[in-house]
């Protein structure tokens, strides 16, 4: 796993119990609900210790999902938009986050901008199937992401801050 | 003949050359032509910017005419199209209506793998997964017939063994390597045992790797996991059972592969980032498997994370979308 903080982090936040995927109805409305709830205390949480990172929501049939996230650098916030689907196969495998504007900018990422995670993630994920969801995506996959890329981006001077961008 | 692959085309070639046995092919890619591919594919540069099943349309076309083809070009792994792509299995055969003979897996990654191992456990259709690792020096290819042989999700991913200090080989900031010879040779191991399984001769193999650096290819059969994750498979397993019972019996002589069972270290590097204590946590049982095929992971036996789960609540999912979004 990755560094305490992360530890810390993901271990506050609620597992889930229902193991159902986008194509099981009843069950899938049931598993909707426990994701919402898992991401509304992770949130919380996040508020809590002054790191509040991303916003997420979805489609009406829960299958979509789309949102922001940012990261601060050097006292300044950098946003992106970030989307990705439901697989049918959820969740015994985990959505591909994909984070659009930076496609092609990093070789961390693969086309469409679905970024690239560590050899770490999947065996993780899937040792804690169905308990971890979306919430457990976020703090595990696109949040140790952005640490590792985005400084990097800004130092190769392949992002700039917006407010850097209209000056 | 149904075929999916995101990246391996030799397939493709070698199929169409045997074509006399081969009379529909549906193809199902979502990814374009680009120069990148241009090691190992057998795209050409005036393709970059075509959708992969168009361009192998035209190209299988010229080497072959008489072969009609269906192409789609999309990602079966999502809810929308996931339907109209198990729809084409079980009605896109020669004969519209009937499933089609068998379905290959070319693609490269898990995801869709286990999409594809889904819909087959759910229709009972056999297929064939072949695959390549990320560096390159080894490959696979596997037979799954559903209830019959484990399926894609009865065990972990499999994983030929590669005997090299992995890192030699691994260099950082890198996703992956790309070595169209080893492709090569694993298309043409799949295209045999799809000959060998259509035309019924010699023995069709349930599971040969390929290890590049040593030349061993380890064969073996798994059978399927009677508490897989997939319920379908479950379904399935019983109606072998089933069906097996019925059947008369039969003088079967098969080679028993002598089990070597694995030392249990990979999990041990020079500077670990997991600490011991979660390595005993994460290890679970190893599967018993020949020489030269171990699994990518294991699953521990008792439950992985363990905490506070989500409350009991009677808001409503609406109620929950509305005040996520308050936030």
């Amino acid at each position: 796993m990755a560094d305490e903080a992360t530890r810390k982090a993901v271990s506050e936040i609620p597992l889930l119990k229902t193991n159902s995927g986008p194509r099981d109805k009843e069950l899938w409305v049931q598993r909707l609900r426990e994701e919402y709830l898992s991401l509304i205390k992770y949130v919380e949480n996040n508020k809590a210790a002054d790191n509040d990172w991303f916003r997420l929501e979805s489609n009406k049939e829960g299958t979509r999902w789309f949102g922001k996230c940012w990261y601060i650098h050097e006292l300044l916030k950098y946003e992106f938009d970030m989307e990705f689907d439901i697989p049918v196969t959820y969740p015994a495998t985990a959505p591909e986050v994909a984070i659009p504007e930076l496609d092609g900018k990093t070789a961390k990422m693969y086309r469409g901008g679905k970024i690239c995670l560590t050899d770490h993630f999947k065996p993780l994920w899937a040792r804690n199937v169905p308990k971890f969801g979306l919430a457990h995506l976020m703090a595990l996959g696109l949040g140790p992401w952005l640490a590792v890329e985005i400084p990097d981006l800004i130092a190769k001077g392949i992002i700039q801050h917006k407010e850097q961008q209209n000056s | 003949m149904l075929w999916l692959w995101w990246e391996w085309e030799e397939w493709a070639v070698s199929l169409q050359k045997c074509s006399p046995d081969v009379a529909l092919l549906l193809l199902f890619d979502y990814d374009k032509v680009e120069l990148a591919n241009m090691n190992r594919l057998f795209f050409q540069p005036h393709q970059a910017g075509l959708s992969k099943v168009e361009a192998a349309e035209h190209t299988l076309r010229s080497i072959n005419p008489d072969v009609p083809f269906e192409s789609h070009n999309y990602n079966i792994t999502t809810m929308d199209n996931f339907t109209h792509f198990m729809n084409r299995i079980s009605h896109g055969g020669l004969e519209e209506g009937k499933p089609v003979d068998l379905v290959l897996s070319c693609v490269d990654n898990f995801e869709a793998r286990m999409a594809i191992n889904t819909a087959c456990n759910e229709l009972g259709q056999v297929w064939m997964e072949s695959g390549v690792s990320e560096n390159a020096v080894s490959g696979h290819i596997q037979l799954i017939i559903p209830g019959e042989t484990a399926c894609f999700a009865c065990a972990p991913p499999l994983v030929v063994a590669a005997n090299i200090d992995e890192k030699t080989l691994k260099r950082d900031g890198v996703c992956a390597a790309s070595l169209p010879t080893t492709m090569g040779v694993v298309a043409g191991l799949l295209v045999q045992n799809v000959l060998k399984f259509l035309l019924g001769f010699g023995t069709v193999s349930y599971y040969l790797g390929y290890n590049a650096m040593q030349d061993f290819f380890p064969s073996m059969a798994m059978k399927a996991n009677p508490q897989c994750d997939d319920r379908h498979c479950r379904r399935q397993q019983d109606e072998y059972k089933k069906k097996e019972v019925e059947r008369p019996k039969q003088e079967v002589v098969q080679e028993e592969e002598e089990v070597v069972h694995e030392d249990n270290e990979w999990g041990i590097e020079l500077v670990s980032e997991v600490s011991e204590a979660e390595l005993q946590d994460a290890s679970g049982p190893v599967p018993d498997l020949p020489e030269g095929i171990t699994v990518a992971y294991t699953i521990p036996e008792k439950d992985g994370a363990s905490g506070e789960t989500v409350e009991e609540t009677d808001q409503s999912l609406e109620e929950l979308m509305a005040q996520m979004r308050k936030m």
